[in-house]
């Protein structure tokens, strides 16, 4: 299957600097501590948490509805609402957009959707300049990488690394690498393209169907200088965005920033509502697969997710295999179990890159069940008859041996037997993968059912 | 009292029968009836948890069937219970009685809450110990509270080592990570299941630990692999083994200052 990826295989490169993976796991679990710290100053956290499971279950239920209360109300304010049932359709209508605009020079703010939707890329080809300017999306969008993290999308680089990109890429100085400088040389850079841009694209976290409103989260204020300055503005949002009402912000804003970084609330909630005079805000609310996966009753809760990243810092193998290993535009525990209800060959690989620990479930704002979706993926792949593979063959043949005490004693002993007599140099080789770091168990002298049948014996005899 | 089965997981019975002993012992010591039926198969879970849960039907269907008799079946691992409870039932549609059977898996820990004898379980063991939470322990049958979560403090598997004297518990920096450990995990990410696996062993010696004590084996016959492989100065030991050990020394001690008088 080659084009299946691998994640294995690219978390044995990630892990080929293990001083990078240390650096990379603590980075990440310091953002994971933060967010603890911030959590348990909240009395009500795991109420918090139940209710936006329990707000975002229910607009799951009832979401052609709240998606058209939201259009009415958004019409009425005056924003544009376009449908896109996909990524092609949807990077068409901003396209056009741009075209009547006559725009040629973007600024983007961070979204995840147009990620997904690759709209980078198709808007490169038509010839727009397209600006990121979240810092973090800069600094992969200069290096030509996707992002590796939802929130901290440059978290797989050293400073070192961002200071020799710069010095390449915008002339700082060589072997500069102090934090502030490399931030300022940015922010120049981005003021720039700022004051240039011909129309602004930004993502949504929240759009509130009562009110025709919608919500843009950031820490550097870029979609509000990118959105207030061209007459241009446009939103993309996944239609799982919607919630009911204004009051349920009130849950998701306290939840999002603690369990993303664990800020109180991100330094910028920026509210749209209607457009000021002389402009115009566009609204293109997409599928792409979502009515599919809400379709699918055991993954339709992967839908409640609000992109907070706390999955990702709290996952001891996202920590170690580094965001690119996924190869997928939402990486870690999330993305493994959104990825197969879009490509179920391609990311066949992700519901196993995880020990089903359950720490992204326990930690997860809206309560999905993370690690319960990702071993029902496991029993889809395992069926599905095109992915059959070697292992399929050993894994029936697995299940006949166990399910036959007589012909799996006869093995376990055999295999045992072999255990004790082979020299340990054969057993403990790289073709076998549990002997390559670490020792195999040494094998006792009986097994506890011929103690405990002696056991028996020596008390019947007393 | 009620008639316990006992269930000693397949990998117990055939490298840990230590285990197995000390589980017994400890319910025995306690009070109960146990019966251990013999012939027993694998709960499955290695197979389940590599996307085959229906090649394990038959495994399922005859570990199962061995236990319907009994008012409990009390086993040391928290894992396998956890997957016999949890995972089983869709395999089992047309059979409600093996249904219910799975239903009365306990993990020995569980199994000691469960019956409110938690206090009655008293001796003596010397050593530092790192209790490794195990994650379908931990964040399955909730024998503890998770750092993910917010709330109280609270672990069945330390209040019992807390009541055993002797015992030192300390405590490493991150107090749940996985081992990475994981089933066939352990093989098909071969890599990143050593990387975790050393990274907790390093927090745990940095703690000061001795003893490296879980009511999972199978991580712990994971982390005895790297141990010995890296000649570390850990030694790994179920909970029921000092359990069992600390009440054995009690009642040696008591027997012998009997002697003396």
């Amino acid at each position: 299957m080659s084009n299946s990826i691998n994640h294995a295989r690219n978390a044995a490169q990630f892990n080929q600097d293990p001083q990078k993976v240390t650096w990379h796991d603590k980075a990440l679990w310091h953002v994971r501590e933060k967010r603890d710290s911030s959590a348990q100053q909240i009395q009500e956290w795991e109420t918090l948490r139940t209710l936006a499971s329990q707000i975002k279950a229910h607009t799951l239920s009832q979401l052609g509805d709240y998606l058209e209360l939201f259009e009415k109300q958004a019409l009425q304010n005056g924003i544009r609402v376009h449908w896109a049932a996909d990524a092609q359709e949807h990077n068409q209508i901003v396209y056009r957009l741009l075209q009547k605009h006559q725009v040629s020079k973007v600024v983007k703010s961070k979204s995840m959707l147009t990620e997904e939707c690759q709209l980078n890329t198709f808007l490169y080809q038509k010839g727009i300049q397209v600006t990121d300017t979240d810092l973090g999306e800069r600094i992969v969008q200069l290096a030509k990488e996707p992002p590796s993290h939802i929130v901290l999308p440059a978290i797989h680089k050293t400073r070192e690394e961002v200071g020799e990109l710069f010095h390449r890429t915008m002339q700082t100085e060589a072997g500069n690498s102090d934090p502030t400088y490399l931030t300022k040389a940015a922010r120049k850079d981005l003021r720039e393209k700022f004051l240039n841009a011909d129309a602004a694209i930004t993502g949504v976290n929240f759009a509130v169907a009562e009110t025709g409103e919608f919500v843009v989260c950031t820490n550097e204020g870029n979609v509000d200088l990118g959105a207030n300055l061209p007459n241009l503005h446009i939103a993309c949002m996944g239609i799982e965005k919607v919630i009911p009402e204004q009051k349920d912000l009130g849950v998701f804003l306290r939840l999002l920033a603690r369990s993303a970084t664990g800020q109180p609330i991100t330094t910028f909630s920026s509210h749209f509502k209607k457009p000021s005079k002389g402009r115009e805000i566009h609204l293109i609310l997409v599928d792409n697969g979502r009515s599919e996966q809400l379709n699918r009753e055991d993954f339709r809760s992967s839908l409640q997710c609000i992109r907070c990243g706390a999955c990702m810092n709290t996952c001891p193998i996202y920590r170690r295999s580094g965001g690119h290993s996924y190869e997928a535009t939402i990486p870690g525990p999330i993305g493994a179990i959104l990825s197969p209800g879009k490509d179920l060959k391609k990311y066949s690989q992700l519901p196993f890159a995880s020990t089903l620990c359950g720490a992204c479930s326990a930690v997860c704002p809206v309560k999905i069940d993370i690690d319960t979706q990702l071993y029902k993926w496991r029993q889809i792949i395992g069926k599905d008859k095109s992915l059959f593979t070697k292992k399929t063959l050993m894994m029936k043949i697995g299940g006949k041996m166990l399910g036959d005490y007589s012909l799996y004693h006869f093995t376990a002993q055999l295999g045992k037997r072999a255990l004790r007599l082979l020299p340990s140099w054969l057993i403990n080789n790289h073709f076998n993968a549990w002997g390559k770091s670490r020792e195999i168990p040494e094998v006792p002298v009986q097994t506890f059912s011929t103690w405990f049948k002696n056991q028996q014996h020596h008390e019947h005899k007393k | 009292m009620p008639h316990i089965g006992l269930f000693i997981p397949c990998y117990i019975e055939q490298f840990y029968p230590q285990v197995g002993v000390a589980t017994y012992e400890l319910l025995k010591t306690l009070g109960y009836q146990i019966s251990f039926p013999l012939h027993q198969t694998c709960c499955g879970q290695p197979l389940a948890n590599s996307g085959y849960a229906c090649e394990s039907k038959k495994s399922v269907t005859q570990l199962l069937s061995r236990f319907e008799a009994y008012d409990y079946v009390v086993g040391p691992s928290a894992s396998c219970v956890y997957h016999i409870r949890q995972h089983t039932a869709s395999l089992l549609k047309d059979h409600k009685p093996l249904k219910n059977t799975a239903q009365k898996f306990l993990d020995l820990t569980e199994f000691i809450f469960s019956q409110n004898r938690q206090n009655d379980i008293q001796g003596f063991f010397d050593g530092r110990i790192a209790l490794h939470k195990s994650c379908h322990g931990l964040r399955r049958l909730k024998l503890g509270k998770c750092s993910e979560l917010m709330g109280k403090e609270e672990n069945q598997q330390a209040v019992l080592l807390q009541q055993i004297e002797g015992i030192e518990i300390v405590t490493p920096q991150r107090a749940d990570e996985c081992c990475g450990f994981g089933g066939t995990f352990a093989v098909t990410q071969e890599v990143l299941s050593t990387r975790m696996g050393m990274d907790r062993l390093q927090d745990y010696l940095n703690a000061g630990a001795e003893i490296l004590t879980s009511g999972d084996m199978s991580c712990l016959m994971h982390l005895d692999g790297l141990i010995k492989r890296n000649h570390l100065p850990l030694k790994t030991m179920h909970l029921a083994e000092i359990l069992y050990q600390a009440v054995q020394q009690k009642q040696s001690s008591v027997k012998s200052s009997a002697y003396v008088q």
